[in-house]
């Protein structure tokens, strides 16, 4: 990329939150999906529903207190309700939720993603924290929005493990699974913005984020993705994102560069 | 494992659900809790655990417990570095994620020296939530076609008999000991509860018996002036404990956050020496305080202070 005047991790933010919707109710995990919630919200989205997994419906997160998890105080501050934590994972399966936002250690080209085990799972090398609630908006949740940093280690053929459903084999596995709903709606990465076949279900190439080129892309890609004939490009950020942003984390918490 | 619906009935039978007083000091507690127990801790992640009981548990030198939470922090460690426990039921486990993967989880499990079940969020709660309404299961459509589910010895898939849809039968969890914490209590054991309510509610009612801890105990008569408070009823309760500060370093809703220094300073001494690092903070600050107030005094009072000023500020605004 020709020196652009954000960073990767501020790409992928503001390229996320442009999906959400207003007056839709988004599942949002800590960290960079809260950050583009909010982004959302006061862009274009001032009617956008955040849930957290720790029992939150609406909160108002102040600016500078950012919660570091959604299962504290912090996270409920100023919200419409707090209820359960088995109660808000419910709702999805009531089918309240439109987007559930989620991060991942590991994605495949079927859009499963892994945060239980890297390498096999009886002799790990090593074992993550599990999956707390994301096993639960993946299957629950009406549309799945994943943003991630694109690495070839991180974009694998085959996930080493399920943790996070995303469409299975490929193909009508995950309906045949008995998730009749939802699944991998799309991943967002700083290279460009990602959807599924609808037949295959195979991850395809949908827009290149400016800058951005095909042969990047696939160079990043541990497996043969879609690519249309015809490229499109992502609109850049524009200066009101950005500066909305940078207010949002001004000590970027959460949008610092990610290390090659 | 399911336990028989007899068995749970039988327990109930011959608790005394009298209106009685439970108070009692922690040590006497948690000698409710028998070696072998399977015990369900509420809050979650780093927020009302109930950390004073599991010192007093691991100062107990309580052995073979399977651990219960929704999410497990740093008390995980703690449990599995003692040898207090060598199976963890959780959805996910690490002291928080700005602070990485714990090295000792990573030990533990990487090297088989314990298990490290893993169900989502949801499917625990709904395994609570059945334990709590007395039936053995209940049908979820979450972890179906997951690698989760056939790592799983006791979740089972089945056709809906109504609809035909596929469904993943989570069964029931009901712990031999519920350890919550809340902010008040009455000394008949009315829990109080502000705040996120996490699983509490059902942890209380699924469990056999229940040790609650409280920042402070309140008399029935408040309880009565807001009885839409009371979150668990006096008879699914066995223990009430006052311990001020009782999640330290970990949080209590609108008492205080956590103790961001005291946590900041045990994540560095875990990832930098692993279990050798949770040995000498067991020795340091569970084995050497005389008291569990002699641990708060351990961990300073201004760190208290900061994290009790963040936590009343919710009441602010």
């Amino acid at each position: 990329m020709t020196n652009p005047n954000y960073n990767t991790a501020e790409l992928v933010c503001i390229m996320s939150a442009r999906f959400l919707e207003d007056g839709k109710i988004v599942f949002g995990g800590a960290g960079m999906p809260l950050i583009s919630c909010i982004l959302a919200q006061k862009i274009h989205a001032p009617r956008l529903t955040i849930l957290f997994e720790g029992g939150v419906i609406g909160p108002h997160v102040e600016i500078g207190k950012m919660p570091p998890s959604t299962n504290e105080q912090r996270a409920a501050r100023r919200a419409n309700m707090l209820l359960s934590i088995t109660d808000i994972l419910l709702l999805q399966q009531r089918g309240y939720v439109d987007y559930g936002f989620l991060g991942g250690a590991q994605i495949d080209q079927y859009g499963n993603l892994n945060s239980s085990f890297i390498g096999d799972a009886d002799n790990p090398k090593v074992r993550l924290p599990g999956t707390g609630g994301a096993n639960d908006i993946a299957s629950l949740a009406s549309k799945i929005l994943v943003a991630m940093h694109h690495e070839k280690k991180r974009f694998v053929e085959k996930v080493d493990f399920i943790t996070t459903p995303g469409y299975l084999r490929g193909g009508d596995s995950r309906e045949k699974a008995g998730m009749t709903v939802g699944g991998t709606y799309k991943v967002i990465t700083h290279l460009g913005i990602f959807g599924f076949d609808e037949e295959s279900r195979r991850m395809r190439l949908e827009t290149l984020h400016p800058g951005g080129t095909i042969e990047e892309v696939k160079g990043r890609t541990g497996f043969e993705l879609l690519i249309p004939k015809e490229i499109q490009y992502t609109k850049p950020p524009t200066e009101k994102e950005l500066r909305t942003l940078r207010e949002l984390d001004p000590d970027q918490r959460y949008t610092r560069p990610k290390e090659e | 494992m399911i336990k028989p619906y007899r068995e749970l009935r039988d327990v109930i039978d011959k608790k005394d659900r009298g209106l009685r007083e439970k108070v009692m000091s922690l040590k006497e507690a948690v000698s409710l809790i028998q070696d072998g127990d399977q015990i369900a801790a509420g809050g979650c992640h780093y927020s009302r655990t109930p950390m004073a009981v599991v010192w007093e548990i691991i100062r107990q030198k309580k052995k073979d417990l399977v651990y219960c939470r929704s999410i497990t922090s740093t008390e995980g460690d703690l449990l599995l570095v003692a040898g207090a426990t060598k199976h963890v039921i959780t959805s996910w486990f690490s002291p928080g994620v700005t602070w990485g993967v714990s090295r000792v989880m990573r030990h533990y499990t990487e090297k088989k020296l314990a298990v490290f079940e893993e169900w989502s969020h949801m499917t625990l709660g709904l395994r609570f939530r059945a334990g709590a309404m007395g039936i053995p299961f209940v049908p979820a459509r979450s972890m179906l076609g997951s690698d989760i589910f056939p790592r799983l010895s006791d979740i089972k898939e089945m056709k809906c008999p109504y609809t035909g849809d596929k469904l993943a039968l989570i069964p029931a969890l009901n712990p031999d000991v519920a350890i919550l914490h809340t902010q008040r209590c009455d000394p008949y054991g009315n829990v109080q509860s502000e705040g996120l309510p996490f699983m509490d509610q059902d942890i209380a009612l699924a469990a056999n018996k229940v040790i609650v801890t409280t920042e402070r105990i309140i008399s029935n008569d408040q309880v009565r002036r807001s009885p839409d408070h009371t979150k668990t009823p006096f008879f699914c309760v066995d223990a009430v404990v006052e311990v001020p500060f009782g999640c330290l370093p970990h949080e209590c809703y609108g008492e205080y956050e956590p103790d961001f220094k005291h946590m900041d300073f045990y994540v560095k001494l875990m990832m930098g020496k692993g279990p050798e690092g949770v040995k000498e903070y067991l020795d340091k600050f569970v084995f050497g305080p005389e008291s569990w107030n002699d641990y708060l005094e351990m961990t300073g009072f201004k760190n208290i202070l900061q994290a009790m000023v963040m936590g009343r500020s919710v009441y602010n605004d």
